[in-house]
This record gives structure tokens, sequence and C-alpha cells, in this order.
């Protein structure tokens, strides 16, 4: 077979790949076909691979087999970590994929130099600086998920001034290999600025607001990896691309509508810092405490029951307390919902798969729409390690720097229970009116401890 | 503006508002299986990355290639690893326990 002939069938398994990858995401849309995507996503990615082998322009398959197996022996510890763990691996897994975007085209810059015509250039040098900005950005978000970088935003003053600086150097040095494709001297200059940019995107970036940077990160790697496909001609990775670039965009839009932000507003608002002052100005105010007998036996008398979990969920990793505690509620005939918040916890969706990994049954996850057209008629919301996405200011209070954002309104619940460890105020440094509410009672301890002495009160039985 | 420019911009922008409207649909529950799914696909970068490392046309390409086969390639098996994992736990309660 000539190597024509060869490179068309291989054509062929790119293209059975492409309408994998789509039926892949097709059939994520329900739990109940999910596990059939993953399998045609599995297919398609065997198919593209080996086709990938079989091409005859590979001359030597030493470096090839040696870097599948590093990366098989990466990628499946990756896969079995915890589920408290996704959201950095899911970010150090946007990292990993804007680094071999920005690897190869900074190969093919080189390879082609000093035949890169100027049309070529701009293509890698669009594509190399959406892939390094991404990979130190991402790297930065992962730091923060895991705690090795501080969650809080890191801001100083000028700082937008100094980060657009940054990406516009980039650009002009884009803009000069243009003009000059064969400028050898400027394209590692590039590279070096716009990691650099990338490290300034996230810095400032507080851990409340990763859902939206991982979706925007996750948009970002999608499309460098589309850009490639430009870069090499090859259609499979302009459709993997826009996929995954389309993916991370509607998920980014759907979190800053859950905010009440837009994108310059996440980006360069560093959230937390602002509302520092406002908070302290408030006065001491009453709250009401309760022991976990109290709650345990509100929570028997019940009939209908609401549970609101957080990141503080996570945190305290309560999750299979919860699940302990919904048991022992849903054999007393007590109907208990979670009200899931579109961006509760650390990336969009946590808080679902760590309910789910609990054995909690997904149909009993409601959105927040749904979940609050319950409300009036719920005996009692039980908010586990959620703060600002209660908040009633969102509502009410039109000075208030959340006002606008949709919350679950468990102010309408007839009695409302906060697990809280102290009366610290949410990430965003906003005071929460709703604990010093008449029907509030606040619980004061760890999470899991404290679901655990419910659970205890409850199967002791006395109610 | 060269040929194969104008014919993947066609693919990228259908491509892109076939995404659009697949993934609206995804419903909230699975967002993060979404977008683990999403990086596994997205991986098949891999496949180019193959190419430079294997075509062996100058050092530093190989080297940069390794890089992106390894960085990808564990992408895709932990993409696929995890979301498997992660879907497996979604159960009705019908599923769970009689």
């Amino acid at each position: 077979m000539t190597p024509e002939a060869i490179q068309q069938y291989l054509d062929f398994a790119y293209i059975a790949a492409t309408v994998l990858f789509i039926l892949a995401i097709k059939w994520l849309s329900s739990p109940a076909s999910a596990r059939r995507g993953v399998l045609a996503g599995e297919i398609a990615a065997a198919l593209a691979v080996g086709a990938t082998l079989c091409n005859p322009e590979l001359v030597s398959y030493k470096w090839v087999i040696i870097t599948l197996i590093i990366g098989a022996a990466v990628g499946v510890p990756l896969g079995m970590v915890h589920m408290t763990a996704v959201p950095q691996r899911t970010a150090l897994s946007h990292a990993f994929g804007a680094l071999s975007a920005a690897m190869i085209g900074i190969a093919e810059y080189y390879v082609g130099v000093p035949h890169v015509t100027r049309f070529g250039m701009g293509e890698i040098g669009l594509e190399v600086i959406i892939g390094s900005l991404t990979f130190t950005g991402s790297l930065i978000a992962a730091g923060k998920l895991q705690e090795i970088l501080p969650q809080r935003p890191i801001v100083y003053r000028g700082q937008n001034f100094v980060s657009l600086s940054v990406l516009s150097a980039a650009l002009l040095l884009a803009i000069a290999l243009v003009v000059n494709p064969a400028n050898t001297a400027l394209f590692p200059i590039m590279v070096v600025v716009a990691l650099v940019f990338g490290v300034l995107l996230v810095t400032p970036i507080g851990g409340a607001d990763m859902p939206t940077v991982i979706s925007l990160l996750n948009s970002y790697a999608g499309f460098s990896a589309a850009l490639l496909g430009f870069v090499l001609n090859s259609k499979v990775l302009v459709v993997a691309g826009a996929l995954d670039g389309s993916s991370g965009f509607i998920l980014s839009v759907i979190m800053c509508k859950a905010m009440n932000r837009s994108f310059t507003n996440v980006m360069f608002g560093a959230f937390g810092q602002v509302q520092a002052g406002a908070a302290a100005v408030t006065e001491e105010r009453t709250v009401r405490s309760a022991s976990p007998e109290e709650a345990a036996d509100i929570l028997a008398a019940a009939s209908r029951v609401v549970i609101v979990p957080g990141y503080g969920m996570a945190v305290a990793q309560a999750q299979h307390k919860v699940r302990e505690l919904f048991d022992v509620l849903t054999k007393k005939g007590i109907d208990v919902k979670f009200g899931i918040h579109p961006v509760a916890g650390r990336m969009p969706g946590h808080m679902n798969v760590l309910l789910a990994e609990a054995d909690i049954p997904y149909e009993r996850l409601v959105e927040m729409d749904e979940i609050n057209s319950d409300m009036p008629q719920t005996d009692v919301a039980l908010i586990i390690g959620a703060n600002d996405v209660t908040n009633p200011a969102a509502r009410t209070d039109a000075s208030s720097p959340i006002y606008g954002m949709p919350i679950l309104n468990v102010d309408k619940a007839h009695t409302v229970m906060v697990i809280k460890r102290s009366m610290s105020p949410g990430f965003a440094g906003i005071d929460n009116p709703l604990y010093y509410m008449d029907k509030t009672l606040m619980l004061f301890g760890d999470a899991k401890n404290f679901v655990g002495s419910i659970v205890r009160e409850l199967v002791g039985g006395h109610s | 503006m060269p040929a194969d420019f104008l014919s993947n911009l066609y693919v990228f922008i259908l491509a892109g508002f076939v995404g659009f409207e697949l993934i609206k649909r995804v419903s909230p529950l699975l967002h993060t299986p979404l977008m683990s799914l999403t990086n596994a696909l997205d991986a098949i970068v891999v496949v180019a990355a193959i190419i430079i490392a294997g075509r062996q046309e100058t050092p530093l390409a190989t080297v940069l290639g390794a890089i992106a086969v390894a960085a990808s390639f564990s992408n895709m098996v932990g993409g696929f690893v995890i979301t498997d994992r992660m879907l497996r736990m979604f159960k009705t309660g019908k599923q769970q326990k009689p």
C-alpha cells in the first residue's frame, strides 16, 4: 500500500472517532446513558491513537511507546483520586492538556522555520500563547485548590494594568513574529511572557470563584486544541477542541449567571478583598444556638427536610455522615431532598459527585429553581457548610455585594438550621442576615461530628 | 488565505454549534463528569504529539513531542477512568437497595 492510501484509511478512522466524540457528549446528557458515552469516547480514542500509530510518517516508536507508558502510569493514579480532590485533578488535567498543545505548537514552529508562512505563524502564535497561559493558569488554580497556594485572592495596586500589559506584550511579540516569522529570538520570549500572564491571570482569583475559573480554563484548553487543529490541518483536533471549548464556555456562563457576575468581574474583580471593611461594621446581634439533641428532635418532627450542602461539607468530609442522616430520616418516612446551588463547591457539579459517592440517589439532588418552589412547604432547611448561596441579602439588600445573585431561599422554610464552625463570615466576607432570624438555629461545630451526633440521637430513638 | 484554513473554520463553527446544543442539554447533575469527559476527548491532541515524537525531525521537536505524548495520554487515560468512576456512583433509589 502506498503511503497516500494508508493516509486515507487513517482519515476514515479519524472521521469515525469524530462521530463517536459527538455521540459521547450526546449520551452524557442523562445519568441513564452516560456510561455509554464514556464507552463511545474510549472507542474513539482507541481508534484515533491506533490509526496514528500506523502512520507511515513515524520513523521511530521508541519515544512514542515510552511516553505512552509514562502517560498511562501517570493517568491511572490521577483517575483514581478521591472525589474531594476532583477539582484540583481537573485543573491539573487542563494544565496537562494545554501543556501538550503548547509543546506541539512550539515544535511545529521550530521544525517549520524558516519556511513558516505569515498566516501559519499567526495560527501558531495564538495557539502557543493560549496554550502557555492556560498551562500556568491551571497550575496556579490546581495549587490553590490543593491548598499549596493561599485560596484568598492575592491582589496589589495596579494589578489589572500590569496583567493587561503583560498580555499585550505577548500579543505584540506574536505580531512581530507574524511580520517576520524567521525571527527565532522572539519566539521563546513570547512563550515566557504568555506563561507569566497565566500566573498573573489566576493568582488574584479567590477560592469561591474557582467554579468559573476552572470552566474558563477548560474552555481555553479546548480552544488551544482546536487552534492546534488549524495549525496541523487536523479536523479531528478541530472538532474535539471545539466541543471541549464550547463545553467550558457554557459552564463558565452558567457559573457566572449563578453568581450574578460578569466574566470581567470574575477575572479582574478580586471579590473577597473589597467587602472586608463592610463586614466589620455590623453590630453584635444575638443568634440562637442548639444542641444535637434539639436538632434531632426538630428533624424527627418534620415531614419535609431540605439539606443544603456547600464547600464546608466537602472540607469536613461530612458527606458519608450526611448519607446516614438521609437514611435515618427517610426510614422515619420524612421526605429528604438536597438543594444544590450551581456554584456550591469548587467546580461545576462538585456537590452532586460528592453526594453520589456517598450513595445518595441522584433523583434526591435537586437544582436551585426547582427546590426554591418547594421551600415554603419545607419544615426544616438544614445548611451544611454553605453560606453565601443562602444569604437572603442577595434578594433584599441592594447595597450587598452579592445583591441579585440567585440563592437558595432557605429563609422561606419554617425552620432553618445552620451547621457552622463559628460566626465568621463566608468566603466573600459578607455577613449573613439569615443567622439572626428568629426561625434560625445555629448548630456550632464540625460538620461531620455534628451530623454524626444528630444521627446518634435519631437512632437512639426517643422521638 | 489558505484553503485549509477555510475548511477548518467551517468544521470549527459547525462543531461549536453541535457542542453548544448538546452540552446545553447535559443535566447540571453531571457537570463534573462532563468536564472530565471533554478533557479526555480533548486529549486527542495525543495523535499530533505521537507524530511529532515519532517523526524525529529534530531533537528539540522529538523532546517536545515526547512531553506532549506523556501529558496528553495521561489526560486521556485519567479522564476516562475518573469519568467512569463518577458515573458508576450515580444511582437511583431503586438501583441502590430494595
